[in-house]
Formats: C-alpha cells, structure tokens, sequence
C-alpha cells in the first residue's frame, strides 16, 4: 500500500492518512483482514512523526476501520459501513459531475470551476465537519 | 512514559550588557513528540538551549529539563546524564580518529547501543581510520549525530542537526530522527531547513528577538492560517479587515491580501458584505508563517 502525505495542504498530515487509508479501503485496495505497517515502520517509510501515524490508526480504530491488536500492529475491518460508505462516494461522484456540466454549459472553464470547488472545501466550516 | 513537559521554562531571560538575546520565555516542551525550535540568526534559540543545559546562566527566570531545575548544578547534571545533545559547532576533537571517537564516546555513556553504532557507522559510510580534523564539514556533522543517536536518551536536543548535510543525508537523519520518537525519545531540535520541519515536527515553536512568537502543533497551524485574497469593484478600506485573527492585510488597487491565523469565516463574511467580486482562500505553509511572524514582529 502506498500513501503520500502532502505538508502544504492546510490539513493535517493525520486527518490525510485516514482518508488515503479509507479510501484504499473503499476501493478494495486493502481489504478486510489485511495488516497495515507498524507505527514505526510507516513513520520512518513516510518520514513523518510517529505521532501522526498513532493518531491516525487511533481514529480510524474509534471509527471501526481498524482494529489494533497489542503488539502485532492494526488490521483492516471492513464492514457493510464501508462499503455504504463506498456507495456514498459514488452517487457524490455522479452529482460532482452533473455539476461540472452545468457549469461548463454556464461558460466556466475548468480552471475556474477547479478554483472555485478548492476555495469552497477550504471555507472553515467545511472542513471541521466530520465524514 | 509520563506526561509531564519534557522542558519547561517560567520567564526565562539572558542578557548580555543591555542586550537582552532571550526575553521572558515560557517555554514547553512536550514528551514523545518531535519539537522544532525556529529562528532567525541571532534569535536566541543557541543561548536557550544553552541555558537549557545549564552551560550558561539564565538572569533571570527558572525551568525544568526531564524534570530537574537547570539553575541547580546537580539536579541539571543529572538531567544531562538523559540528554543527548549536538551542539551548532559539533565540537569532536581533531587529533582523535572516527573510530577512536567512537569508542571513546562509548566508553562514557551508560546508554550507549554498540548494534546502534555499528548500525549508523555503515548507514553514514564514515572512514574509521581518518583523524576528526580532516573530515568534511558534513561527516563531521554525521559523526556527532552517531554519537547522539547511539545513545538511548530519553531527551535529544539538536542545534541545526542538518547543517552540512547533503539530501541523502538529510533524508537519513530525518528518518533516525522519526525512529528515535517511536521509542520514546522526546526531539528538540532548532533548524533553518522548514520544508523538514513541516515533515515530520509535531510542534513549532518559532523565536523572534528573544521572544516565543508562536508555540503551536503543525496540526492547529495547518488548519488555522490562511491567506484571503479579495477583489473588490472599488478600492477597499485595508482597516476594515483589521480584526481578532489577522495577522496582516495587503492592499494593491482593488485587491486585498488577508493574512489569517483564524477568524477566515468573518473574514469571508466582512467580504460579502462589501460586495467583494472575487475570494479566495489558501492554505499557508509553514515558510509563509515563519516570514510573517519574523516581519510583524
């Protein structure tokens, strides 16, 4: 499993790892039952604090993605949430893209619709708001 | 593992003369996390940590190292006996070989991890036999970071570790510096090098003329500053966004720069309200805050 951590997005490198890891899930990438490094060893392959990988296994644990056994490392649980979830993501997909076809026949080019979609995900309110 | 501050200072001062290098510094340090101390040359980050070791005396204020007092001499030597430390200049003495250094070293410490040595020794691709005083500026470097990381300290303060290193080395210690936080170790370190510390620090502290500007987690930075770049119909009124949160705003004809570390929302708000044709928020990386804060100040 590959993950890239981006320092100069606005958002914290444990909040990205959750959602990389998620959506490795989501798309069958990782799968149920499947063992995810140890805090140390994915710390020292992606060159961040040991910190931020604790964190981030620890939520997704609270969440129910991740199941972490004492000493042998964090395994993969995915249920029928996931998969809801997978869903979800899907149909948004679908409606992003109605969207974005609706723009263009408004005469928007794609530069100012891809501004206008970040400028809106970077709006405060929109990112303390959980999944 | 405790969760009492790793350091911890109270009105921390030095002055030299009139010149005051640090002034009133309330300084934390929390354990198990990977700390990096930002300054301009000159900002006082060498004297704290100094002070910090007990290798000079504050003149005024009091901390705590591992939870000894630093103005007591033998409580801070035995703190010292938990710190690994690697001064700006890497003092190693000229005459010893890398080999003799090494072993010397080894011999003095209770901590010290023969496999760990041996481990780094190949990883640097260090000559064993050559003398310290013929050594490039960046084995020098590596050299005095081996005899820190062989240690198992419980605390490891570093005075710009990277200085000298070539990418590859940099990379290297960036990742021992990682290894040594998932073991435990607390990492203090000061450095000009921000793209590292926006990687792997967990907390910056940023020194500007003796003072503490900023003590915050990456994490809160991160999700806090922004910058707010505005487009009015008329020219705008800069002391109108002069509000809690704004660090700095801009203004070049009908465009406003809006500098945030909160508050964007109002910001936005405050824009809407005066018909603002155009708004767009960015994220800020750690380089941009550094230079404000510098500037500001």
């Amino acid at each position: 499993m590959f993950f890239k951590l981006n320092p100069a997005t606005g958002q914290p490198l444990y909040l990205q790892l959750m959602q990389q890891i998620r959506h490795a899930a989501e798309t069958g990438a990782l799968r149920d039952g499947d063992q995810l490094p140890g805090i140390r060893t994915l710390a020292e392959e992606l060159v961040v604090s040991p910190n931020t990988i604790a964190k981030a296994y620890s939520e997704l644990e609270h969440e129910g993605l991740l199941e972490l056994r004492q000493g042998s490392g964090a395994f993969l649980c995915v249920k029928r949430r996931t998969r809801s979830l997978a869903d979800h993501v899907h149909g948004a997909r679908r409606r992003i893209r109605e969207l974005i076809e609706r723009l263009r026949d408004d005469g928007l080019l794609d530069e100012e619709i891809r501004r206008a979609f970040e400028a809106e995900l970077l709006h405060p309110t929109e990112i303390v708001r959980k999944p | 593992m405790t969760n009492a501050p790793a350091i911890e200072t109270h009105g921390l001062v030095k002055s030299y003369g009139r010149v005051e290098a640090v002034r009133a510094l309330n300084l934390c340090v929390e354990p198990n996390c990977i700390t990096a101390f930002l300054g301009c040359n000159g900002a006082g980050k060498s004297t704290t940590i100094k002070m910090l070791l007990g290798m000079i005396a504050p003149s005024a204020g009091e901390g705590t190292v591992l939870g000894k007092r630093i103005g007591d001499p033998n409580e801070s030597r035995e703190a010292r006996g938990k710190i690994s430390y690697v001064a700006e200049n890497k003092p190693l003495y000229g005459y010893m070989s890398v080999e003799q250094t090494i072993r010397f070293a080894g011999s003095f410490y209770r901590d010290w991890r023969d496999e760990t040595a041996k481990e780094l020794l190949y990883r640097y691709g260090l000559p064993l036999e050559r003398k310290v005083r013929l050594l490039s500026k960046g084995m020098r470097t590596k050299l005095a970071l081996l005899l820190a990381f062989a240690r198992r300290p419980e605390l490891l303060i570093l005075d710009e570790p990277s200085e000298g290193l070539d990418p590859v080395g940099i990379e290297e210690l960036l990742q021992t510096l990682v290894g040594q936080c998932a073991e435990g170790t607390t990492v203090f370190f000061s450095s000009h090098q921000i793209a590292e510390v926006e990687r792997i620090a967990d907390r910056v502290c940023i020194l500007d003329k003796g003072r503490l500007m900023v003590d915050a987690s990456l994490d809160h930075l991160r999700e806090s500053y922004r910058r707010i770049d505005l487009v009015f119909p008329t020219t705008p009124c800069e002391p109108d966004f002069r509000m809690n949160g704004i660090e700095s705003v801009r203004g070049a004809g009908c465009q406003l720069s809006v500098f945030a570390s909160g508050n964007v929302e109002a910001v936005i708000e405050r824009a809407h309200d005066l018909r603002a044709t155009s708004i767009e928020v960015a994220p800020v990386g750690l380089r941009d805050i550094f230079l404000e804060t510098v500037k500001e100040n």
